[in-house]
């Protein structure tokens, strides 16, 4: 395979920003028909080097070939008129187009000077058949698909235009099970056909099971490239984190939740009674006792997300009754949750947490000081206790409370989000997707802080598209179907597998 | 020199730094102080003394667009503001006296609250977008200012009403002090507390503002207050400096002056992060471009063209595309550098 030239070849890339150096030396290879894994830890560079790759950002030194051309990128269209095609974790198509629309954007085919809609539709049928997602209709809007589909579509498009290079940065964390086969067929379907692919995921698992080849980051510089199958996994990690086999011992897995939260007879912190919301969910029963762990199980789309915000009056209930430590309240806004001491981080870090422009030392404190009030503000000797208190127990990085939050890496936003919470001591905490996008080393510490936080007396609703993930962390699950709450099952040693069949049959 | 270049209140500064430069070569006399009967006289005065309403409008104006929005009511304002004081004054048994001027200034003000509670009662409860919002106040205000004033324009004659516009304090005229002072409150009241992060929170995100807790509607009432306040305060100025109130024109396309301060002085209309210092540099650059077309003698058919010109420059030169273009431009490209000596782990 060595003998071929490779299709990307990036030499001594460097890229640096005021503070930072986000690449220092990086070499990066890809072949013709292989997938290739770019791993590391959050802010190792890996998104930067696809930045790199992909014209967003300028390189400082280092040499770019592409198919055998030098090549300096200083647009992202001039990235992709050299056959690269990227899709993001924010899928970057526009929801209010319809599928044939955004698959043939820009380069719609033309039949004297008008769009020739009838050859739009045929072929974005043929590429679609292609991939055997014959199923999408390719007059439906965008936005009426889920984001698996979303991005499908994306690579859909990225095989109209043929592009021989296709990247795809954290495409399966907001993926279940079944779309990641999806995705991961297509992807192989691709890679048979000769399309170099480059794979990022903080999912080990998935990293094994599709690429065939591996390139390691670390702070910045490059530890090296490896073959998947010459790689064990404690190696990769250890490449990944910097630290021998030993200290890995201590990363080992949170411990399995074993007590029973609930004592006999206490009152929960909160209960909800036939819970629902027009054209939302419904009929939603749970109750979550202090120092408890509640974690909501199903599939995407069930409606996890659509009760964490009925919980934290995000959105209105108009069915059904809440109980804050046993009196009846109403939760009419998130204000008014979190008056109650009720906490929500949100899946949707972009849209619902980042206050982009803000640096990391406002985004942390900015529920606390909402709280507060404007007129009494916190004052700059606590904000820096608090903001070093954080950073350093959540190990954000860079250590800088002045860096604006927007130029952090993804892994990193997520642990100041989870920390702007964390500060207020909530009595109850929602946490929608907390380790989305966070590397495996601050998985394992996340979890263990959920584990902390609730042996303090803190109550948990904890929301993960990774059932192994819930199992390990609750002490009783909710399963969520079709936009209503179907079981609850104690968390006693059951398994995946029994989850699931709960999932798929509906049964109690 | 070039991290100088980067500071987003560069581009004004220099801006402005060279309209003056241009003046004085002109007139050579240009950047002269002189002191007379204790007061201070000098091109530079009649600079900030006109332009004092303008920045008072426009500080109040960056506030409101940081919260992504804009106010198109500060004209209306400023004319019901100076035809309440003047009304008052004129009917008063006493017209003369300093509690007559004071009582006068009191009614601006209040007027001024209450308008400003207006439009943030329809931005922040009715959910009315601002542009929509203040634009009925704008057209509206007008009228009720005429009502006011009965259709005629209302002289007075108080000498303690007129030193507010025309009237001098420390060798300074007051209306300056006054500027600054609400200046220095602004500064204070924002960064002091939590108020300005605050601000920039919900014009950056408001749907991440909102899920922190963030009252998003009492910030809003009080940018719209802090901004009609403002404009009362501009229309005291403006009518006591004639020591008339004229229901027309008074603060005529004043918004549009104190919006194009806001966006030279670097604060972007989508909201979100915001300067005022930034906001006073631009609205010197506009009263200085108004100086500057008096003395190159530019026809007054060209006045407006010419503002136009430097406006769109000082714009340009901020936007992101522009300046990336002028990077690539300055950075030709230059060859890989290639060092050797990388460590690296073989496979
Ligand atoms: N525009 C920017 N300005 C300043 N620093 C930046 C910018 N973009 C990235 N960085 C910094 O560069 C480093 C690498 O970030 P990058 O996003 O490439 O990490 P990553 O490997 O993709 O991490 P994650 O797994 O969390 O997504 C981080 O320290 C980040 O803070
Ligand atoms: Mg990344």
């Amino acid at each position: 395979m060595n003998e071929i030239v490779p299709v990307v070849e990036m030499t001594d890339i460097a890229i640096g920003f005021p503070g930072v150096k986000a690449l220092d030396g990086v070499d990066f290879r890809l072949f013709q028909g292989e997938v290739h894994s770019l791993m590391g830890e959050n802010g190792a560079g890996k998104s930067t080097l696809i930045k790199a790759l992909t014209g967003v950002y300028t390189i400082d030194s280092g040499a770019i070939t592409v198919l055998g051309e030098p090549q300096r990128f200083s647009t992202p269209g001039e990235s992709q008129a050299a056959g690269i095609s990227t899709v993001y974790q924010e899928v970057n198509l526009c929801p209010n187009l319809t599928v044939e629309e955004n698959v043939l954007l820009g380069r719609e085919p033309r039949r004297r000077g008008s769009i020739d809609w009838k050859d739009v539709r045929s072929r974005t049928r043929e590429v679609l058949a292609e991939l055997q997602l014959d199923h999408i209709d390719p007059g439906s809007l965008l936005s009426t698909h889920s984001i698996a589909v979303q991005q499908l579509i994306a690579i859909a498009r990225s095989v109209e235009i043929n592009a021989k290079v296709l990247i795809l940065d954290e495409p399966t964390s907001s993926l279940d099970a079944d779309e990641v086969n999806q995705l991961f067929r297509v992807i192989r379907d691709l890679r048979d056909r000769g399309v170099a692919i480059l794979f990022v995921s903080h999912f080990l698992e998935q990293v094994y099971e599709i690429s065939d080849r591996m390139t390691v980051l670390r702070n910045g510089k490059l530890v090296g490239e490896y073959l998947t199958r010459d790689l064990s996994r404690m190696s990769l990690i250890s490449k990944m984190i910097g630290k021998d086999m030993e200290a890995l011992a201590e990363l080992d897995q949170a411990p399995a939740r074993t007590r029973a939260g609930s004592g006999a007879g206490a009152t929960p912190f909160i209960e909800a009674q036939g819970l629902g919301r027009k054209g939302s969910v419904s009929n939603v029963d749970l109750a979550i006792y202090p120092g408890e762990v509640v974690g909501l199980a199903g599939l995407l789309g069930a409606g996890r997300t659509e009760i964490a915000r009925l919980f934290f009056g995000a959105d209105k209930a108009d069915e059904g009754s809440i109980k804050v430590k046993g009196a009846s309240q109403k939760i009419r806004s998130p204000r008014a949750a979190i008056d109650k001491r009720i906490g929500f981080c949100s899946e949707d870090r972009k849209e619902e947490g980042l206050i982009g422009d803000l640096t990391v030392r406002d985004n942390l404190v900015l529920a606390m000081q909402a709280s507060k009030g404007w007129a009494r503000r916190i004052p700059r000797r606590v904000q820096d206790e608090l903001v070093a208190e954080y950073i350093e127990a959540l190990d954000i990085r860079p250590a800088n409370p002045d860096a604006l939050i927007r130029n952090l890496s993804g892994g990193n936003q997520q642990k100041v989000l989870l920390a702007r919470w964390l500060v207020t001591h909530p009595e109850l905490l929602i946490l929608d997707e907390p380790t989305r996008g966070i590397d495996i080393g601050a998985k394992t510490q996340i979890q263990k802080l959920v584990n902390k936080l609730a042996a303090d007396g803190m109550s948990i609703l904890f929301i993960s598209s990774e059932l192994e993930e819930v199992l390990r962390v609750s002490d009783r699950v909710a399963v969520i179907k079709d936009r209503a709450m179907v079981a609850e099952i104690n968390n006693d040693g059951v398994s995946v597998e029994d989850v699931m069949t709960v999932i798929a049959g509906g049964a109690q | 020199m070039k991290s100088l270049l980067k500071h987003r209140l560069a581009w004004p500064v220099i801006a402005l730094a060279a309209l003056l430069l241009l003046n004085q070569i002109f007139r050579p006399d240009f950047l002269g102080l002189r002191m007379q009967d204790g007061h201070l006289y000098g091109s530079l005065i009649d600079i900030m003394r006109n332009g004092a309403p303008t920045i008072l409008i426009a500080l109040g104006m960056t506030l409101v667009i940081a919260t992504r929005g804009i106010d198109l009511s500060v004209g209306a304002v400023v004319a019901i503001a100076g035809a309440a004081s003047c009304a008052y004054i004129a009917a008063s048994p006493d017209p003369g006296s300093p509690v007559t001027a004071a009582t006068a200034v009191l009614i601006a003000v209040v007027a001024g609250l209450a308008l400003g509670v207006w439009n943030g009662f329809l931005v922040s409860t009715i959910g009315v977008q601002p542009i929509i919002a203040t634009l009925v106040l704008m057209t509206a205000g007008r009228g009720v200012a005429q009502l006011i004033t009965g259709g005629q324009i209302i002289s007075v004659s108080n000498d303690h009403y007129k030193s507010i516009g025309a009237g001098y304090l420390f060798t300074l005229p007051i209306s300056i002090l006054i500027t600054a002072a609400v200046f220095a409150l602004a500064a204070v009241l924002t960064r002091r507390t939590a108020l300005g992060t605050l601000i920039e929170a919900v014009g950056i995100n408001p749907v991440a503002s909102r899920l922190a807790g963030l009252r998003a509607r009492n910030i809003i009432w009080i940018v719209y207050i802090f901004s009609a306040v403002c404009a009362a305060i501009a229309g005291l100025m403006i009518s006591s400096n004639v020591t008339a109130a004229d229901a027309n024109n008074a603060g005529l396309y004043i918004e549009m002056d104190a919006i194009l301060a806001v966006v030279i002085g670097g604060t972007s209309l989508a909201g979100g992060r915001y300067t005022l210092v930034g906001t006073v540099v631009g609205a010197f650059i506009i009263q200085t471009l108004t100086t500057t077309v008096y003395t190159l003698g530019i026809p007054p058919e060209v006045t407006l063209v010419f503002k136009a010109l430097v406006v769109i420059t000082v714009c340009l030169l901020q936007a992101p595309k522009a300046r990336n273009l002028l990077n690539r431009l300055k950075a030709a490209p230059k060859p890989a550098a290639k060092e050797a000596a990388k460590e690296k782990v073989a496979i």
